[in-house]
């Protein structure tokens, strides 16, 4: 069972898993994994590769439901809302719930179009000072506004690899959302893109819910206040940062944030 | 260290990479000789067809001098206005006229060396310009088709030298025939045009486009994107790719059996042409539609849904129009390949001959490479040349096509 470290003060969560399970077909991918996100903080997932908690990540704005094979058990719940109901629309839910991925994925469209995809679909902005004004506070949110206010016109594309992952998390917080789910934004990124992508999540701490998973430790020490450890889809510890990477409970963890095996 | 040597520095290795670089060499020489060998195939086909075809652009006419207006062929215009001046020209005796005036100018044959629907050709020139019939003006008028004959010395020996003397005295010439591109099928070479068929053509594959494109990418759509992945799909899938290497020749049966059973009046139509063509070419631009959208990355896929994105949005706002390059591509491969297939239509009846071009999508007509089989099939000798132009103008045309595919392809395409 999932240790919580026992100096965790448990508020009010944006966010709460409950005894949630994800199978694959017949394999069963993340094993009744409970955890309350708060909302004033960064929150990580990590543990070695295949441990589950990309697929845990996807649950919580249903991206799992673009897998025909995948099934949800448990209960997710946003704002005390089941998410896995039918009162909840899922495009109302992805809206509330963003999402950044491990490889830049900007439109084959403008930097412009980009960021106002979102706002346009869902009728947050209309008319074109609203979007105009839309795209530039996401822009200068995600950090990128100075590098591209003079080229909106340009393929979103045509940027480098941590400005188009920027423009992704722009893209994201476009339309406003509650919660931003991160999967190992900077896995494909350089150093100091990496830099500038953690710099931005700290800007943004605070502002949305973030969830992020990552590979890297280090990153998990740096930009987060809570951490998860994933092992063989279970959620093997789950307390503040700083508890799990100095005074872990388990072994298992222990292990891993020592680099025994990863 | 030294005494140990490395397994990548001894003789035989070095005979073994040799050997990897002989056949390097061979694979490339390989493929260099095929496309060689394709490239002169295509010169040899488009030069002979270039060389064979010039010559039905032209006609052997004639030069005669007639003036009109010494038989009272008035020169009104708004009388030439009416759709049945063609009838009221013959009913005036332009016939006779023309006989008259080429025994006047060539002698006592002279009326059988002109084509005897040369009157039709004089009639076409002056309702285009009836200052024409205003005073004494030569014509040129079409030969007949054995005094054409001649000229290309074919047929009869005493043809060829009439034809020679004629020419000799600058009466006889090979022009230019703009009608060719104007006319329709006729049984005298000197008179057939291509226009009829070519008009038949667009037609076609105007009703073939408009039914196939839709529905071969909705259908593509769906399945690609909504269609659950059970055996249901598995057997449509089957069936796509099956209906797509069907023989054409089945397909024209069904037209014949269906399409004709519900419309018995529209029998020659385009509109039944194009309905059969497209069950031909709905297949290819599913299977290439297809493809095309499995091509999108799904990383686009899941940006669009992550910032909520509905599913119609997701296909219509991004997997379209990224697969949309891919999916002309299939449809210009599809139309083509419509454009030159003969084998349905005849079995559909658009094998008649046509005199008029058609004037709707249910009127009768015929396409081009009926129209060429038709002609192949023709005993006179001045269809042969007529038959290797009209192949041109298929040509053409399909070339005219692709170009337009290219275009719109390299207009749409993006990178990601």
């Amino acid at each position: 069972m999932t240790v919580i470290h026992p100096n965790l003060k448990q508020t009010d969560p944006k966010m709460r898993a409950s005894d949630v399970s994800v199978y694959y077909g017949d394999k069963k991918a993340i094993d009744e994994v409970s955890i309350d996100i708060p909302s004033e903080y960064v929150t990580a997932f990590i543990g070695p590769s295949g441990c589950g908690k990309s697929t845990f990540l996807r649950t919580l704005n249903r991206m799992n439901d673009t897998i025909p094979s995948a099934r949800v058990e448990g209960l997710i719940e946003l704002d005390g809302e089941d998410i896995y109901t039918s009162a909840m629309d899922v495009v109302q839910l992805r809206a509330r719930v963003g999402m950044v991925f491990q490889k830049p994925n900007p439109f084959p469209k403008s930097i412009y179009d980009n960021i106002a995809y979102g706002p346009r679909i869902h009728g947050l902005a209309d008319s074109k000072s609203e979007v105009d004004e839309v795209v530039e506070r996401s822009l200068r949110r995600a950090g990128l506004w100075e590098e591209v206010k003079d080229r909106l016109s340009d393929s979103g594309t045509a940027l480098s690899g941590g400005q188009q992952q920027r423009l992704c998390i722009a893209r994201a917080i476009a339309v406003d959302p509650e919660v931003i789910l991160m999967d190992e934004p900077c896995s494909a990124l350089d150093p100091i893109a990496t830099a500038k992508i953690e710099e931005l999540i700290d800007d943004l701490n605070g502002r949305y819910a973030i969830v992020i998973v990552t590979h890297s430790m280090q990153q998990a020490a740096r930009v987060s206040q809570r951490t998860a450890f994933f092992h063989l889809g279970k959620m093997v510890e789950y307390g503040k940062t700083s508890d799990i990477f100095t005074n872990p409970i388990e072994q298992r963890t222990q292990d891993y944030i020592t680099g025994r095996y990863g | 260290m030294s005494n140990i040597q490395a397994p990548t520095r001894n003789e035989a290795f070095a005979k073994r990479l040799k050997k990897r670089y002989a056949a390097e060499r061979m694979f490339k020489l390989a493929g260099l000789g095929a496309i060689a060998f394709s490239v002169a195939v295509l010169i040899f086909l488009l030069s002979s067809m270039a060389l064979n075809g010039l010559g039905g652009f032209q006609r052997a006419e004639l030069s005669v001098p007639i003036d009109l207006s010494e038989y009272g062929i008035s020169a009104n215009a708004d009388q030439f206005a009416t759709p049945s001046t063609v009838q009221a020209l013959e009913a005036q005796g332009l016939p006779d006229i023309v006989q008259i005036s080429a025994v006047t100018a060539l002698g006592e044959d002279g009326a059988s060396e002109l084509s005897s629907q040369a009157w039709r050709d004089l009639a076409a020139q002056i309702i285009a310009n009836p200052e024409l019939a205003r005073g004494p003006q030569t014509f040129n008028l079409p030969a007949s088709a054995d005094l054409a004959a001649g000229l290309n010395n074919e047929g009869s020996p005493e043809m060829q030298s009439l034809a020679d003397q004629l020419a000799n005295q600058g009466v006889l010439s090979e022009n230019f025939d703009f009608g060719f591109l104007q006319r329709s099928d006729a049984t005298d070479p000197q008179l057939a045009g291509i226009w009829g068929a070519l008009k038949g053509s667009i037609l076609t594959m105007v009703v073939t486009l408009v039914l196939a494109f839709p529905i071969g990418v909705l259908a593509a759509l769906y399945l690609e994107e909504y269609a659950p992945k059970n055996r249901w799909t598995d057997i449509i899938e089957v069936s796509i790719n099956n209906l797509a290497a069907v023989p054409s020749i089945i397909f024209g049966l069904l037209g014949l059996a269906v399409f004709l059973w519900i419309f018995p009046n529209f029998r020659s139509a385009p509109l039944i042409g194009g309905m059969t063509l497209a069950l031909m070419t709905m297949p290819v631009i599913v299977i290439s539609g297809r493809n095309a959208i499995k091509a999108v990355p799904p990383s686009i896929r899941d940006g669009a849904l992550a910032v909520g994105a509905s599913p119609i949005q997701v296909v219509f706002h991004h997997v379209l129009p990224l697969a949309l390059p891919g999916i002309l591509t299939g449809t210009i491969i599809g139309m083509a390949r419509a454009l030159g297939e003969t084998a349905p239509l005849l079995m559909i009846g658009m094998r008649a001959f046509v005199a008029t071009p058609p004037d709707g999508f249910t009127a009768p007509a015929t396409v081009l490479p009926v129209q060429i089989f038709l002609w192949s099939d023709e005993i006179d000798r001045g269809f042969v040349e007529r038959t290797s132009a009209a192949i041109i103008v298929l040509l053409l045309f399909l070339l005219l096509m692709n170009g337009l595919a290219i275009y719109l392809r390299n207009k749409f395409e993006k990178t990601w």
